[in-house]
């Protein structure tokens, strides 16, 4: 009940800070809702089906290309483009898992089918014409109103669909885990063996696990392709997003629900604080902020193995996983 | 004649060339106990592997009443009505006690509050009431033992294939888990084929005994009368403790 209570007023917290801050401090908050959202989705493959992935820059690459030419193309609207982005996503992820799960290539073997997946996949949108291949895919701007459906409009309405997404996310992980299939996954991280043994089909869960995070993750892909309105092969599909996108959830903690928004705050906080403290000293270092997050993840591996969240909320008393 | 539960029919099956279970056949009996006995290696446990869907066999066939369930993967055959256990234990290390075996409950449960109620009825029964919330992790090797025993419980089996629970067990905690198991045998009619070094418990346990070695079948019948059978003293019994 603690960890709801805390839950309650971080949230009213982030529904009243845009009264409060000013433009940057919300971009940074957006990049922080994005990550946790992102982080929450991979999570659920990674923390509680135990499948690890490393090339999860796949399906926000996806999303991010399927909706925006849908838009460019016809005009259609974010939120309508969103379904075949998560279909296009969900299949390509069926596939991987499917070739993985059925020849048994577990764990890191699997990791680097994820990879190469993603990277076959960059090399693709490279070379595709249509999509304006390595010179960008760009959505044209409009300014002055506001359309929700859309996702057109100024920054504070990208900052709430990012609350409302990561809330969502957030709130339909807790509840799959406490269905059969969250019990299924779990138990397969523990031991697959011992899952199969009760009953647990662990080909179909572990589709499902996939399933459900590259379509949360394709999402997260529209969401970044109308916020920025240009997306670049080699930015969206790279193995640095992809790494990106589990720093957050490992950082803090691996498996919990709280972990990934909780990792993400930590991260991008560093990340940014770092990059205008460097810039503020006039001193422009490209790759700061991944040295940052690559100390921060090491920092986090050799003092609290299991992430910021398990310790934090055991100082806090309130429940491992709320 | 009794009803046959399960039938295992010429079950083989090879790794790299050893014959680890050689054309192996033996019914058990809807109500009995039935033990599975025979040095180390004489294929006891890919015998269980077989019949649990582990892994399929080379040849013959499992038979569950009159179905053929040969060639099932593990999670069917558990839906078919075959609890298993492992011999080297198997917990959700990183899940709680009540968890571990609401995994088994799930799958003859209706919904996961359906499944967390019976988990607890099958942890009391087997004295682990008092560590529901305990993570797997923490428990001792008889307890884990125990847990291993009680998701298997809980998944609903027609019939319970134990791989040496009474391993590591003092006797007191063994003779505890036999008095367990005899009171769901007689109790619930619960069909058991167990795997057994501790003879103490087979003996107590067993209405009838199959003893295998080198994959192969060797004897099959009463204890006394098995226990007295010069082929299975002079592999077997000769050495393990009586
Ligand atoms: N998965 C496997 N791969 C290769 N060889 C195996 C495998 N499983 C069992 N074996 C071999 O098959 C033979 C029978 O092993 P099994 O585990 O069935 O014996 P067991 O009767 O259960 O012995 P124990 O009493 O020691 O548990 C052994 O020689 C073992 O090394
Ligand atoms: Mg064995």
């Amino acid at each position: 009940m603690k960890a709801r209570a805390l839950l309650g007023v971080l949230f009213a917290l982030l529904l009243i800070a845009p009264a409060a801050i000013g433009a940057y401090p919300l971009a940074v908050l957006i990049l922080i809702l994005h990550y946790a959202y992102l982080g929450i989705a991979w999570n659920v493959m990674m923390g509680f089906a135990g499948i690890l992935s490393l090339g999860h820059a796949l399906y926000v690459g996806l999303g991010a290309y399927v909706a925006a030419a849908l838009y460019a193309s016809f005009g259609l609207p974010a939120l309508l483009g969103a379904v075949p982005a998560a279909v296009v996503a969900t299949l390509a992820g069926l596939g991987i898992g499917a070739l993985g799960f059925r020849f048994r290539v577990n764990g890191v073997y699997f990791a680097l089918l994820t990879i190469a997946f993603a990277e076959f996949t960059r090399i693709l949108f490279d070379h595709m014409g249509w999509t304006g291949g390595s010179s960008g895919f760009f959505l044209p701007v409009e300014h002055g109103h506001t359309n929700l459906i859309a996702l057109r409009g100024p920054p504070i309405l990208f900052y709430y669909v990012a609350l409302g997404m990561t809330a969502a996310a957030f709130v339909a992980s807790h509840a799959l885990m406490r269905t059969r299939l969250g019990y299924a996954w779990l138990a397969i991280r523990e031991d697959a063996d011992s899952a199969a043994a009760s009953g647990v089909d662990v080909f179909r869960a572990r589709m499902a696990a996939v399933a459900v995070s590259s379509a949360l993750t394709s999402l997260g892909g529209v969401f970044y392709a109308f916020y920025y309105n240009n997306m670049y092969p080699e930015q969206i599909f790279s193995m640095a997003r992809s790494i990106e996108i589990i720093l957050a959830p490992i950082i803090g903690g691996l498996g919990t629900l709280f972990g990934p928004v909780l990792g993400s705050f930590v991260l991008t906080l560093l990340g940014e604080g770092t990059t205008s403290l460097l810039e503020h000293f006039g001193l422009a270092a490209p790759g700061a902020k991944q040295v940052i997050y690559g100390l921060a993840l090491l920092v986090i591996v050799m003092v609290r193995p299991a992430g910021l969240w398990p310790w934090l909320a055991r100082r806090l008393g309130v429940g491992r996983d709320g | 004649m009794a009803d046959v539960l399960l039938a295992a029919r010429g079950l083989s099956k090879s790794f790299r060339g050893l014959k680890a279970v050689n054309d192996v056949s033996f019914v058990v009996n809807k109500g009995e106990v039935l033990a599975l006995i025979g040095p180390n290696g004489a294929g006891k446990t890919t015998c269980f592997n077989l019949l649990a869907g582990a892994m399929p066999p080379d040849h013959g066939a499992v038979i569950l009443e009159g179905r053929d369930i040969t060639g099932f993967r593990a999670d069917q055959a558990c839906r078919a009505g075959i609890g298993r256990t492992f011999q080297v234990v198997k917990p959700f290390a990183g899940l709680s006690v009540l968890d571990n075996v609401a995994v088994g409950a799930l799958n003859a449960a209706k919904h996961v509050g359906e499944a967390k109620e019976r988990a607890r009825a099958v942890l009391d029964l087997l004295d682990l009431g008092h560590k529901v919330d305990e993570p797997a992790s923490s428990l001792t090797l008889p307890d884990r033992k125990r847990l291993e025993v009680a998701r298997a419980l809980a998944t609903g089996p027609k019939l319970l294939l134990l791989d040496e629970v009474m391993a590591g067990l003092r006797p007191t905690e063994c003779d505890r888990l036999v008095e367990i198991l005899a009171g769901l045998n007689r109790r619930d009619g619960l069909t058991i084929l167990l795997i057994e070094h501790v003879m103490r418990a087979v003996m107590k346990l067993a209405q009838r005994i199959v003893v295998l070695h080198h994959g192969e079948k060797i004897a099959e019948g009463a204890p006394e009368a098995v226990v007295r059978d010069p082929a299975v003293l002079d592999c077997y019994l000769g050495e393990a403790e009586l």
